[in-house]
């Protein structure tokens, strides 16, 4: 097996950056539905015009997000054949499922939905329309469920078997798959990152006409709205990330490690609040140790989050590369042994079976291989060598642990941004709710600002969000199973370039246009009052 | 209920299912086919706005349907997936890039400060309309003429040529490239064809109507050309067929052609087809009064017939419907290309809301198209506007 590591890190790199982009605009669709859809169900309720053209204001920017947002998406879902072929073999059988039910059950209602909603409002009865603005909103919410139970897999794999035959990982349980905590976890997580995001772009652009003292009316009732509902979802937003923290303990102790910067495990561990990472000279186990510079810590903390207990033993790097007998932490070194044991098998029972179909040897040399074909594919449904071999597979590809660090600043700052920005979203929402309600937030212009300056920080933590779920599995794909150097298609390196650029520069002329056409629309602002 | 099919059953009827949503895709790429005509049939701005405003209120079905063919075929069978999409990757990578820029152009187009300008997003339309059509017929025709591929031990595909599928439409020394572009073009004009049909039953303003019919002429000509070109090679040419009980992929000739004869099911619905998509062009055309609008239905049910039955006869049959042409045995079959036992049968109960969504779909379209577009509208519609 020979790798081309500068291909693999094309096809990443082409990946993260399509990927991002996709994720700038998923993000305000998720959450814009549901806003309007409030919006028209007070207007719906009311019957109150005032609260119709609030509705359409909002649709207009969320179509122009969703244009964007579709062009964008079309490319992740082929990205995993046309990139991540051998990937696409090796776990097709789990993975392309749930992508295949969210074209089926959640982009078509959306899309369906979406014609009513832009082109049905003389055309069809009161009712109905906001039905389908519901739909829309629960249509978008479901696809992100299903690309969440996919990429939940990847990190945490469950309900699969591995058949020696196919080379492939092959389902055995789907509601494993469906209701895998990490998954039901991180599609709670993201869609309320999404919900908050909406809330606060809808607070935002507000406090803009406020400010510019322009739609006065208009503006306090869309904050009302926005500020109500992004107040619940960033609760709900709090804790589903601090659980998200808890299955990380569990699932993959080195992204939790990385993501504290923490190199030596230590019972009762701190968590740092806010640090700044630093290099440790020398490196002496040549793992790129770095370490808080300074950092404010609080007690006891990581502990308490990783296992909900103070005095729990939290492993670091170290531990994990080097193992902890005391703490019953298998080394890096056994695991690759274990994985190569595991491959090796693999091939032998496919030479093995090969041999016995194909050769033109005597009967009695095909009957010995055809045995040793069948002890080996035995192994495979053995439950102990399965755990004790198979569970490691993907360790085989690797030689040397250092490999097999993620970016540790790279985790590191991901998280604490993300951590931080959750507590200035939460006070934007409550400060805003209770400003209004008093009818001060006219003259609080400090908030208005503030308000403001959180549409690019909710951006911002949304891509944190993913940079750190994402780069902080690697090495891995799949989690143990495959390595990212693994799974990339086999093709020369220049074309994944090209098309990397090609990318980057549609992308980013898109990007430009809808940046234009959105602020445009938002100095037109809504219909002057009384106007529909 | 799924669970009582046996695993060949199930991988079948996973093909139908394949073949139903690309004789649908085929069907919806009018959109396509229309993007390519705004100008020659839109003579002034809001002629060229009635025109976008009548397909942008479908471009989305037809996009959907291509993601979730997609999907579908990732979920049933993976390793053509991974073959194709790996191996023919600048194929694909071409079909993709038309589609990024068609799903932003209807709604930016006419946006003010929209940055690139209307006439550029009328280009994307068309780029759209030209590349997504053509290429999308000529991958489909390598289903018959294959493609140069090896699949290793681990299932893993090597794609012999540094091209990456671009040769299945380029290499003009080999004689299958003319066999796959005409299938190609033959899929861009019967777009366009189902595009003036559509326009004829949605669009009422004298002028388009009168410029559609001439049209028509000139796009059904050279659609039964290259369809003819396509069909009759596909008759004459040796197959790739599978020896049903040693799996053994062997060349047999005239293999699509005994696929038809021994299939007849198969034979009538592709007749039928045929039959419907011409009666579509020729009845607006003996009776252009009474049933301009009627066109699209008959053109409609044919395409999908025709594209069903000729998946089916890719697939069916013991066929290798992912051929490969420098490696016999690595060709792929929906036997040995297929999700497991259980994944297929998860998916089968999936597939079961397939018809649901069939019925809210018309639903929807009913509601929001019961009156024809015109300019009137357009003008008085202060809602969404393309
Ligand atoms: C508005 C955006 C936003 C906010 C305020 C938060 N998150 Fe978050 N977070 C995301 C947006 C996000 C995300 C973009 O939605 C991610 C990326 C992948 C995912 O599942 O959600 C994510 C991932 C993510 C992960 C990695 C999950 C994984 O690797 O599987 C953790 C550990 C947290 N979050 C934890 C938190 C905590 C403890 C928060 C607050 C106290 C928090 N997040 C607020
Ligand atoms: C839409 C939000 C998503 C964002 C922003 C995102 C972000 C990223 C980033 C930043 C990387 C690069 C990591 C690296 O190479 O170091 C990456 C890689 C990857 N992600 Fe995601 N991801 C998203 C969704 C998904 C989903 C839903 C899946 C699976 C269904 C997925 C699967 C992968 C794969 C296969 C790779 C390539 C291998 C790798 O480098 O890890 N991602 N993603
Ligand atoms: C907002 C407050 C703080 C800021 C901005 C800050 C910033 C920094 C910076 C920039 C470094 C050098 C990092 C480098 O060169 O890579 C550093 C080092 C350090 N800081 Fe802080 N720090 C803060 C608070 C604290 C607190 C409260 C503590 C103790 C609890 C602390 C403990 C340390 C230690 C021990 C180092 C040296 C470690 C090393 O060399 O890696 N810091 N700090």
């Amino acid at each position: 097996m020979e790798i081309d590591y500068a291909l693999v890190d094309w096809s990443r790199l082409q990946f993260a950056v399509t990927a991002m982009y996709h994720w700038i605009f998923v993000p305000l669709t998720l959450g814009l539905a549901f806003i309007i859809a409030i919006m028209e169900s007070i207007y719906v309720k009311t019957g109150n015009p005032e609260w119709k053209r609030i509705t359409k204001f909002w649709m207009i920017l969320f179509g122009i997000n969703f244009a964007i947002g579709v062009a964008t998406g079309i490319i992740l879902e082929f990205q995993f054949g046309t990139n991540w072929s051998n990937y696409s073999w090796f776990v097709g059988d789990i993975f392309g499922a749930p992508l295949a039910i969210e074209g089926i059950m959640a982009f078509f209602l959306e899309s369906t939905f979406i014609a009513i909603m832009f082109f049905g409002w003389n055309k069809v009865s009161k009712k109905f329309h906001l039905l389908s603005t519901w739909l829309v909103a629960f249509g978008a919410s479901l696809s992100a469920l299903w690309i969440l139970v996919a990429n939940a897999w990847m990190q945490s794999p469950v309900g699969m078997r591995f058949n020696p035959d196919t080379a492939r990982n092959e389902m055995v349980n789907f509601w494993e798959v469906l209701f895998s905590p990490v998954a039901v976890n991180k599609f709670l997580h993201t869609i309320t990152s999404g919900y908050v995001l909406a809330a606060i772009f809808v607070i935002g652009i507000s406090a803009w006409y406020l400010l510019k003292k322009r739609h006065i009316l208009f503006a306090k009732r869309s904050m009302i709205v926005a500020a109500v509902f992004g107040l619940i979802m960033s609760v709900m937003n709090i804790h589903t990330g601090d659980e998200s923290a808890r299955q990380i303990a569990r699932v993959q102790p080195m992204k939790l490690a990385a993501m504290e910067g923490l190199y030596d495990g230590q019972t009762n561990a701190p968590l740092v609040a806010i640090g700044f990472l630093k290099k440790v000279n020398p490196d002496t186990d040549n793992i790129n140790e770095r370490q808080c510079a300074f950092s404010i810590e609080i007690p006891n903390m990581l502990s308490y989050m990783a296992f909900l207990e103070s005095d729990a033993f939290v492993p670091g790097i170290r531990d994990l590369i080097k193992g902890n007998e005391q703490q019953g932490i298998m080394s890096y070194f056994e695991k690759i042994e274990r994985g190569k044991i595991a491959i090796k098998t693999l091939y032998d029972y496919k030479d093995a079976k090969n041999f016995a179909e194909n050769s033109e040897d005597n009967e009695m040399a095909k009957m010995s291989f055809m045995e040793k074909a069948d002890s080996l594919e035995a192994l495979f449904s053995d439950q102990e060598w399965l755990d004790n071999y198979f569970a490691y597979f993907g360790y085989g590809y690797f030689d040397d642990p250092a490999d097999m660090i993620p970016n540790v600043p790279v985790s590191f700052y991901s998280f604490h941004v993300m951590v931080i920005l959750a507590g200035y979203f939460l006070l934007i929402f409550i400060l805003v709710l209770i400003s209004v309600m008093k009818g001060k937030i006219e003259k609080r212009k400090w908030l208005l600002y503030l308000s403001i300056l959180a549409i690019p920080l909710v951006y911002i933590a949304q891509q944190t969000g993913w940079l750190l779920a994402e780069m902080g599995r690697q090495p891995w794909v799949i989690q143990d199973l495959m390595p990212t150097i693994a799974a990339a298609t086999k093709i020369d390196k220049s074309s994944v370039q090209i098309t990397f650029w090609m990318f980057v520069a549609v992308f980013t002329i898109l990007l430009i246009a809808e940046l234009k056409i959105m602020l445009t629309q938002i100095k037109k602002g809504p219909k002057e009052e009384g106007g529909l | 209920m799924f669970e009582t099919l046996s695993y060949l059953a199930l991988q079948q009827y996973w093909w139908i299912i394949i073949s139903v949503l690309a004789a649908f895709l085929v069907f919806l790429m009018f959109v396509q086919g229309g993007q390519t005509l705004i100008y020659a049939l839109g003579k002034t701005d809001m002629e060229r706005s009635i025109l976008v405003n009548a397909l942008g209120r479908k471009w989305e079905f037809t996009f959907t349907t291509l993601v979730t063919f997609g999907g579908a075929f990732f979920a049933s069978f993976p390793l053509f997936y991974a073959t194709s999409f790996g191996g023919a990757y600048w194929v694909w990578m071409l079909i993709l890039f038309a589609f990024i820029i068609q799903a932003v152009a209807y709604e930016y187009r006419t946006k003010p400060n929209n940055f690139l300008g209307k006439r550029t997003y009328e280009g994307f339309l068309f780029v759209n309309g030209l590349l997504g059509t053509i290429l999308i017929g000529t991958a489909v025709a390598t289903f018959f003429t294959g493609s140069p591929f090896k699949i290793n031990m681990l299932n893993q595909v090597d794609w012999q040529t540094p091209y990456r599928g671009l040769e299945l439409a380029f290499d003009f020394g080999r004689y299958f490239t003319f066999v796959n572009l005409s299938l190609g073009l033959a899929v861009f004009f019967l777009a366009r064809v189902l595009a003036i049909l559509y326009f004829m039953n949605s669009v009422d303003e004298d002028n388009i109507i009168k410029r559609a019919k001439k049209q028509l002429v000139f796009n059904a000509a050279p659609f039964l050309i290259f369809f003819l070109f396509f069909v009759a090679n596909l008759l004459l040419m040796d197959g790739y067929a599978v020896n049903p009980e040693s799996k053994q992929v062997f060349m047999e000739s005239n293999k699509y052609l005994n696929n038809f004869l021994q299939m007849p099911v198969v034979l009538i619905i592709f007749l039928l087809g045929v039959v419907g998509v011409l009666l579509g062009i020729i009845r607006p055309l003996m009776n252009f009064k009474k049933c301009h609008g009627k066109g699209i239905w008959a053109a409609g049910i044919g395409t999908v017939l025709t594209v069903f039955a000729l998946f089916l006869v890719a697939g069916f049959n013991n066929t290798a419907f992912y051929p490969s042409y420098v490696e016999l045995q690595s060709s792929l079959t929906i036997e040995n290309s297929s999700s497991s036992e259980y994944t297929l049968t998860v998916m089968s109960y999936v597939s079961l809301m397939i018809p649901f969504i069939f019925a809210y779909i018309w639903y929807a379209w009913k509601a929001i198209s019961n009156k024809k577009i015109t300019a009137k509208e357009l003008e008085e519609d202060n809602s969404h506007v393309y």
